[in-house]
């Protein structure tokens, strides 16, 4: 005879289980609320203090009694080196996607995606150190020094001594640490267009450049434009290897002319003082200001990539990025 | 309707200058195949850089050592630094691994509602938060509540990081798990927490372990957080309410020191994070690569595992 053995338990403990769940994804919610809450108390004195001018100014002195902070220079630090990192990356990026999706032999398309994205999966410290111990000689050398002698002093934007701590080289190291997530972003998108699109083109007499150009970007903008700015979101956040190669100026001198000038951005000030700053001091309260407006730039940039990245797999129905 | 005109343009565009269309055409592969070369010379660079200066750092007592006094004869070594990693990696996957696994539980298996979409997309903004942030968070909540710099700040702080990564990858591998599998569970009159744990759970467990590896990855190599919340120390893990250290933010102390030791020493300890990363990210590929898993495809395509 069967018998069918059932343990006895409470009959509420599916239910205990399921508001258990629910706990741990309400955590999300909860930590995202709770940095909000941390940042703006955080910083509230030196709002009161500084009021709308944390944000214009660019005096920055942390000698006390004469505390002045204006985050002007870092905001402006930060968007000039991301958008010089992201001039290079985001050509480069899409070059290997349509590369990895359009021309790579089947047998190269794994190894390839591979390797370009364990650059993603190197510590960034590491870059940082690469970079200081390695890659700035190259910059200086090849780089630099020639633009230099060749437009010198005259022209704002080479002007200065090239020295390699500065602009030029912590965006081009940002640009090598973004271009794997841009690149396998956009293979992926490439790769979800479907192949009669192709086809179509090749069946006019298309060349694989103009199927490319007619039938696989229109399809894919938006979902490439989503990954040009989650590329964004981590160049304006990335911290450690920009620190170390962006040459740490501070005030008004960290207002961005020249690209060989040393800067400063929001999360690099804040790796670099915050050992200086004193407990419940002005200082520290301005360095946790800074991470608000970081907080903030990283939010609405990294929100408004998800739905664009979103909507393409929406419309795409192939799960793109799940 | 294509008008004669458009018809005319057409023709004009693709039947007429094949030649130069042909030219044309190699040019764009050969700059297209040049951007997959120019990225992967700076990941040739820097593995051949690490691995030739970091191969000269490693000795028995770089690994186990204290680190000597700052411009001293004696460099001492990197031991402190190899446990505090270690230690963080441990203490954030106690809070990070069960809230994530049980988070991805409720987004797969009741998150298909309102909620669970809120949830899943916060969750996917918060992956991509700058990790900065999240230290100057943990700071502000507990070294500043408590008073002092500890262990336990710095394993919040990389929680945070590890988390949403572990919650995605969770969820995914719990959606590959066919539904007739539970429907058999449920057919048997299994609870619903029991089908979970006992049929889903185990059935989804490479893709789990595949999500959590990564994490642990990622947190290995997370430096930013930890400048706000251990600090950083010399000497070895004594009290979790303390400071400790830990190998990148010893990276990070090292390439500031204007001594050839320090550099030398900076080199072996990436050299050791490397080979922790990579080989994690190395292995969970091969081994996903050679049993052509589904999962790990899909974890790919999130962006998940990079």
């Amino acid at each position: 005879m069967l018998t069918i053995k059932m343990k006895k338990g409470s009959p509420h403990v599916d239910k205990i289980f399921k508001i258990i769940a629910l706990a741990a994804a309400t955590y999300v919610l909860v930590i995202i609320a709770m940095i909000v809450i941390n940042l703006v108390t955080g910083s509230a004195p030196v709002w009161q203090k500084e009021g709308i001018s944390f944000l214009t100014g660019s005096d920055w002195n942390s000698v006390e009694d004469r505390e002045s902070y204006g985050a002007f220079p870092y905001i402006m630090g930060t968007l000039v080196n991301a958008g010089i990192a992201m001039l290079i990356a985001v050509p480069l990026s899409f070059g290997i996607g349509m590369f990895l999706s359009e021309l790579s032999p089947k047998l190269l398309r794994t190894p390839l995606a591979m390797v370009i994205e364990l650059l993603a999966a190197i510590p960034s410290v590491v870059y940082g150190l690469w970079g200081l111990l390695v890659f700035r000689a190259y910059i200086q050398d090849w780089i630099e020094t020639p633009l230099h002698n060749l437009f010198g002093d005259q022209s704002i934007i080479f002007a200065g001594t090239p020295f390699g701590l500065d602009i030029l080289t912590a965006s081009i190291i940002l640009a090598i640490m973004i271009i794997p997530t841009i690149a396998s972003i956009s293979k992926e998108i490439m790769l979800a267009v479907p192949n009669s699109q192709r086809e179509a083109a090749y069946m006019l007499g298309a060349t694989k450049w103009e199927a490319f150009r007619l039938a696989v970007l229109p399809y894919s903008k938006s979902g490439l434009i989503g990954a040009t700015i989650l590329g964004l979101g981590r160049a304006v956040g990335e911290t450690m290897a920009v620190t170390m190669l962006i040459g740490n100026a501070t005030g008004a001198a960290a207002i961005p002319t020249s690209l060989f000038q040393p800067g400063q951005t929001l999360a690099t000030i804040m790796a670099n003082e915050f050992a200086e700053a004193s407990q419940g001091g002005l200082h520290l309260a301005a360095l946790v200001g800074i991470g608000l407006i970081l907080f903030i730039m990283a939010f609405v940039i990294n929100v408004v990539a998800h739905l664009l990245v979103a909507k393409v797999v929406k419309s795409h129905e192939g799960a793109v990025l799940a | 309707m294509i008008t004669p005109e458009q018809r005319a343009e057409f023709r004009k565009h693709f039947r007429y200058n094949v030649g130069r269309r042909l030219v044309l055409d190699k040019i764009v592969k050969g700059v297209v195949f040049s951007c997959v070369i120019v990225a992967i010379v700076p990941l040739v660079a820097i593995l051949v850089n690490v691995f030739s200066n970091g191969a000269a750092a490693l000795t028995w007592n770089f690994l186990t050592e204290i680190p000597g006094a700052v411009g001293s004869d004696d460099p001492g070594g990197i031991g402190p630094a190899i446990q505090g990693t270690m230690v963080l990696i441990g203490m954030s996957s106690l809070i990070g691994v069960p809230v994530g696994v049980m988070g991805g539980i409720f987004l797969s298996e009741y998150g298909n509602n309102r909620y669970g979409r809120t949830v899943r997309f916060f969750n996917d903004v918060l992956a991509e938060f700058p990790t900065i942030v999240i230290g100057v968070f943990a700071f502000v909540l507990i070294v500043l509540t408590v008073g002092n710099f500890s262990v336990w700040a710095g394993s919040f702080a990389l929680s945070i990081v590890m988390l949403p990564i572990i919650m995605r990858t969770t969820e995914e591998s719990l959606k590959l798990v066919p539904v007739t599998y539970r429907e058999a569970g449920h057919a048997l009159g299994i609870r619903r927490y029991r089908v979970i744990f006992t049929i889903v759970l185990s059935s989804a467990k490479n893709g789990l372990v595949t999500g959590i590896l990564l994490a642990v990855a990622r947190i290995a190599g997370e430096t930013a957080p930890l400048v706000f919340t251990i600090l950083g120390s010399s000497q070895f893990i004594s009290d979790l309410n303390g400071p400790i250290d830990a190998l990148p933010l010893r990276i990070w102390r090292l390439s500031s020191l204007p001594y050839d030791s320090a550099v030398t020493q900076g080199w072996g300890a990436a050299f050791i994070l490397i080979i922790m990363v990579l080989s994690i990210n190395i292995g969970v590929r091969y081994i996903f690569l050679r049993n052509k898993e589904k999962t790990f495809l899909k974890f790919k395509k999130m962006g998940v595992a990079s």
